[in-house]
């Protein structure tokens, strides 16, 4: 009974809020598990509050005298030191499961991802060997249990997709890992939760659970250079202006890995680390003038680029999927 | 039967115009800043923090108004973090510390019947510091050059000078130069809570207030020192480029946040328990009857400062911490909630058991509470590790902390205000704007922050300057700004009132009916000698309690109720049991305070911006200050042994060693010291942990033993020859106890030298990596610690022999000796640590 209440009440609150980066629309088991730790605590606390407040409205109305010494100290002793011990030990006892980690398989998904001003350097770990380089995205298969390893290239920064589990700090020197599980497929979001610097809070990226069978064919096919990739008059000024010398795209000579990997560009859901519509329009100001959508973002503006140009290797990059 | 000699009216006519003149506040122009009286420094004290605190709100309202709408470009994201660490660090170091400890100076003599704080000087040296500290690190605004990483500053964001600019350096070495004025005011209180109790006040009849400022002041002690250890590393690591928080050169940025939290968490209790402390004084006055369960508040409050040292890393659970230290942490953090709820329903059972009288006071304090209890509620949901990994670093936490602080913190302060306005002015304020700017604040307060638990956990993190639209927080956030702004007007209807004060006519004498000491304070008589005399106390609440108490105050028919050889001057009593001890004599109004002050300021400012000769300069002017200062107004030699504080007891003019308020100073001092070396030292075995080879197999530069125990024989040389000089001094032996000092400021100097040939002649290269930084670091400190060592040994001696030091007057030379056990240890733990550990590692 009271489990249907909470849980009318949560939906109340969530109706007039986003489905896709919240921790209590989850699509993972361990946020989903957080949430219901999250659900009984709520309840919890407004019970106590409501018995503070009669207690206060007792005593402040109550006439002189009405409650002895004896009684006091009772009310403090019960009220004041037993009464909070037992909830406490409840709560410590009823959350200590949460605290231990899904346990891992030999033949688990491992993602690698690094955190750097201000975007997402994702590595999947093949199942034949090697590791497949991505940016700014990250897609886990349903179901499946999956390990991400975290750790920050220049600052600290923290690893956050509130829908599927709790954060995780990316700390220079330190790796870290968070285990999960997805439970439902769909598009979410994520978010830099460290304070890392001037862009912080342009730091997202996005986040796709697919069924396995879809992930794992993606996974095969991200290998393949894209269509497109080295050809034509994009490429050519792609070339020509440098880009190369941070950004790869598999199948050319492109191979830095200084900025993010651009090999299907194309198939992005955001530019700029899940802050803008990757449209080329966008994509052509974003070269031209980075530091206009992203305030310290390391790349350098191309101001001296015409707009055709950048439209070309807009284009170009929009065509790489 | 003998009249007693406070019968006579002219007698204490007499007396009172003696003390008038002799507590008359400097005037003019100038002069009145030489002011050392606590009554006319703590004003000052509070209202610059006041100030502070309005300059920070201003700052939260532009971010407020940045964040009402997505997509927002009020301000750019430049200036948003720029106001974010600001109005975090503000709030924290220039307002609630110093709030506490300003209002403290003000309060606590009249708490404890005393005339003053023991050392009048060193309040105002804290004073000076603070708004020279605090003028710099505020301004630094409107040059866009504030600090922007956040009030944790974590590095390696703030750190890495590639990364961050000034704004880094003016957190550090400004905040620092305040912190070290937090610990002068620790030391300060502590002292005047130990020892300047009246006659008869035992530890169990002090009143709470008392009692929670010592134990805050304490906590002060071993909270701040690890902040300023860590500091140290930090501008090292920013000015020498000494690899502590570099991850490639072996550092690790988690020590930081190690050292910050250590001070980080039981900083929300300083903050928090003198708002009890209000409490404790406001609730039995408005009860009409003695705070029910005394010890339990007491161990309570000296619970939660203890637990509040073990929940550091309840700040870091997501730093990918084992998970065992996850559930200990969690466990120790939700324990604090015990003694909280004791303090609480202290509260509680004393307002049921007594008769309520309803008043602008109680009323803020029942807001406060209300509050309170929302944020330790929301405080025991995120002990829990799991539920923080969701809310940690989000808008939940931004409520969360807002909630604790607004109502264990902000709005207990506006309780005190009301309370304490008319001990201080004379003047009540008005109930009726004091109302409506309570329900202002308390509405403004609950829209503003309740909504923030939602935006929280729907995904908005902190510290961003703008969210997007599509996240559907943007309804949350307009609330939450409206909330903002009603609260900003609550405060504003607060200063209103504060403003029409003047023009209102002074009231009663004690207006609410209390019982404790301050009461006695008569705002018709504009006197400034603390009390009248000094009483004798037996009771909790001797107004109430004790017989005529106000009267016998009045004639002056306790103790010391004259100033006849025209000195400031109160009683020291035994620690315990508050027996009487001696009278000292106490610091004058003096520019020197705000010399030093101005002086060590320079020390820390232009070292902010690398003008390192004249920043030396000024350490040598702070020096040369602070040794005038000491020479002119310590331990200075009596006229005669004793003097009669009335009813037939004479008490000396001078004590030394334990007995002494200076000998505490000391001691206590270097508590805090001692505290900012284990720091250091932890920075140590921190590393050692974290490497599987430290020292690194491939570091051929090491200290080695050789040098490391040279120079502890030579420190513990140094530490014997300063005993022996204190015992031959004791004995008579003046000429040999001279030679001892000499001889001890020898050996201190070469321990200078042999406590840096190790890493010295052994080439070690700090910027290479974190052993030889971290052995420097250590080999430094104790350095420095022998060369302070040369400077007490030779003012010692020189006291000596210019007479101002005797066998029999002695203060001088027991003080150093303190100051030598702490160093002699230091070395030990020092030269043990990077000559000794390598080899047995």
């Amino acid at each position: 009974m009271r489990r249907i209440g909470a849980s009318l009440a949560a939906s109340a609150l969530l109706s007039a809020c986003n489905r896709h980066q919240s921790a209590l629309a989850t699509f993972g088991a361990e946020a989903t598990n957080i949430r219901t730790i999250t659900i009984a605590l709520v309840v919890g606390a407004a019970v106590i509050a409501a018995i503070m407040i009669g207690v206060y409205w007792r005593a402040v109305r109550a006439p002189e005298g009405q409650l002895t010494h004896k009684q006091g100290m009772r009310l403090v002793l019960w009220l004041g030191g037993i009464g909070p011990a037992i909830v406490l030990t409840v709560i410590l006892i009823f959350a200590l499961p949460a605290m231990r980690p899904r346990v891992t398989g030999a033949g688990d998904l491992t993602i690698h991802v690094e955190g750097e001003q201000f975007w997402w350097r994702v590595g999947y770990e093949r199942p034949g060997g090697g590791v497949l380089v991505s940016a700014n995205e990250v897609r886990v298969p349903v179901g499946r249990t999956v390990a991400f390893e975290l750790t920050g290239r220049d600052v600290i920064h923290s690893f956050w997709i509130p829908g599927l589990a709790g954060k995780m700090d990316m700390i220079p020197g330190r790796t870290n890992s968070l285990v999960v599980r997805a439970d439902k497929a769909g598009r979410y979001r994520g978010v830099c939760t460290e304070f890392c610097g001037l862009s912080h809070a342009l730091m997202a990226f996005d986040v796709v659970a697919m069924e396995p069978a879809a992930f794992d064919a993606w996974l095969a096919g991200q290998a393949r250079p894209a269509a497109g990739a080295g050809q034509g008059e994009g490429e050519r000024l792609f070339a020509a202006n440098g880009c190369g010398g941070c950004h790869a795209i598999r199948g050319t000579e492109h191979n830095s890995r200084i900025g993010p990997d651009l090999s299907r560009y194309g198939e992005r859901l955001t530019l700029g680390a899940g802050i803008l519509p990757p449209t080329v329009e966008r994509t052509a100001q974003f070269i031209r003038a980075p530091q206009e959508a992203k305030p310290g973002v390391r790349m350098p503006a191309y101001p001296q680029l015409s707009n055709q140009e950048a439209r070309a290797i807009a284009v170009y990059l929009k065509g790489l999927k | 039967m003998s009249l007693h000699a406070q019968d006579d009216p002219e007698l204490r006519a007499a007396q009172e115009a003696r003390l008038r003149e002799v507590w008359k506040p400097p005037s003019g122009l100038f002069l009145r800043w030489t002011d050392t009286n606590n009554d006319r420094v703590g004003v000052w004290y509070t209202l610059t923090a006041f100030g502070f605190m309005l300059f920070a709100g201003v700052l939260a309202m532009i971010m407020r108004t940045q964040l009402a709408v997505p997509d927002n470009d009020l301000v750019s994201a430049n200036t948003f973090n720029q106001l974010f660490t600001l109005h975090g660090s503000m709030m924290m170091f220039l307002f609630a510390v110093p709030m506490f400890e300003a209002v403290s100076i003000i309060l606590l003599p009249q708490l404890l019947g005393a005339r003053d704080l023991p050392f009048p000087r060193l309040s105002a040296f804290g004073y000076w510091s603070f708004l020279l500290g605090g003028v710099f690190v505020a301004g630094s605004i409107f040059f866009n050059e504030a600090p922007d990483g956040g009030w944790f500053m974590y590095p390696p964001l703030t750190t890495r000078t590639d990364l961050s600019g000034l704004g880094a350096d003016i957190w550090m070495l400004g905040l620092s130069f305040i912190e070290v004025s937090s610990v002068a005011a620790a030391v300060e209180l502590i002292v005047g809570v130990l020892k300047c109790r009246p006659p008869g006040m035992r530890l169990n009849l002090m009143p709470l207030y008392a009692w929670y400022i010592l134990v805050v002041a304490v906590m002060i002690l071993f909270a701040f020192p690890p902040l300023i250890a860590g500091d140290l590393l930090f501008e090292m690591e920013r000015l020498l480029n000494w690899p502590f928080f570099d991850a490639s050169r072996g550092g690790d940025p988690l020590l930081w946040q190690h050292l910050f939290w250590i001070f980080g968490h039981p900083e929300v209790y300083i903050i928090f328990l003198p708002s009890i402390a209000l409490f404790a004084m406001l609730v039995p006055t408005f009860a009409k009857r003695h705070l029910l369960g005394y010890p339990w508040i007491v161990l309570a409050a000296v619970g939660t400062a203890f637990l509040s040292f073990g929940l550091w890393v309840h700040h870091m659970f997501t730093t990918g911490l084992p998970k065992i230290s996850l559930a200990f942490f969690s466990a120790a953090s939700e324990a604090v909630v015990i003694p909280t709820g004791v303090q609480i329903f202290v509260f509680i059972a004393t307002l049921w058991a007594g008769r309520v009288t309803w008043s602008t006071p109680l009323l803020y304090a029942t807001g406060s509470l209300a509050i309170f209890v929302i944020g330790g509620l929301t405080g025991v949901m995120v002990a829990v590790a799991p539920f923080d990994w969701q809310a940690h670093d989000t808008y939940f936490v931004v409520a969360h902390l807002h909630y604790v602080l607004i109502g264990g913190t902000l709005m207990p302060l506006f309780a005190g205000l009301y309370y304490y306005w008319p001990l201080i002015t004379g003047k009540k304020l008005s109930d009726r704007l004091g109302r409506i700017a309570f329900w202002m604040l308390f509405a403004g307060a609950n829209i503003t922050f309740f909504p923030m638990h939602f935006s929280g956990l729907e995904g908005m993190p902190r510290r961003v300057f703008t969210y997007p639209a599509e996240l559907g927080i943007g309804g949350l956030n307009l609330v939450s700004t409206l909330g903002a702004y009603l609260f900003a007007a609550g405060v504003a209807v607060v200063c209103l009132d504060l403003a029409l004060s003047p023009r209102r006519k002074t009231g009663a004498r004690n207006p609410w009916g209390a019982g404790t000491l301050e009461w006695l304070e008569d705002p018709a008589d504009d006197a400034h000698w603390g009390v009248r005399c000094v009483p004798l106390i037996s009771s909790r609440y001797p107004i109430w309690d004790q017989k005529d108490f106000v009267k016998k105050v009045d004639e002056g028919r306790f103790f010391l109720p004259d100033a006849e050889e025209g000195r400031r001057e109160t009683i020291i009593t035994s620690v315990l049991d508050a027996r009487p001890v001696s009278v000292i004599r106490l610091g004058t109004p003096s520019f020197k305070p705000m010399l030093t002050a101005i002086a060590l300021g320079g020390v820390f400012i232009l070292t902010t911006f690398h003008l390192y000769w004249a920043a030396l300069a000024c350490a040598f002017a702070t020096l040369f200050m602070v040794l005038l200062w000491l020479w002119t107004g310590t331990a200075e030699i009596p006229e005669k042994e004793c003097k009669p504080i009335g009813h037939g007891i004479k008490l000396p003019l001078y004590v030394s060693g334990a007995k002494a308020p200076g000998w505490w100073a000391m001691f206590i001092t270097m508590m805090a010291d001692a505290t900012a070396f284990s720091g250091l030292v932890f920075g140590y075995f921190f590393f050692w942990t974290r490497h599987p080879d430290f020292p690194p197999a491939d570091m051929a530069a090491a200290p080695g033993a050789f040098w490391p125990m040279v120079a502890l024989a030579v420190a513990l040389v140094s530490w014997t020859l300063t005993v022996a000089a204190r015992q031959l001094n004791a004995a008579g032996s003046v000429g040999a106890a001279r030679m001892a000092l000499a001889a001890g400021a020898a050996f201190s100097a070469y321990g200078v030298y042999a406590g840096l040939a190790g890493p010295w002649l052994s080439g070690m290269d700090p910027e290479a990596h974190v052993y030889p930084a971290i052995v420097w670091t250590l080999a430094i400190w104790t350095a420095a610690h022998s060369g302070v060592a040369i400077i007490m040994q030779g003012y010692t001696l020189a006291r000596s022999i210019a007479g101002r030091m005797t066998p029999k007057y002695d203060a001088d030379v027991r003080n150093i000796t303190v100051y030598m056990h702490f160093f002699a240890l230091t070395a030990i733990v020092t030269y043990a640590t990077i000559g000794l550990f390598p080899g047995v590692s």
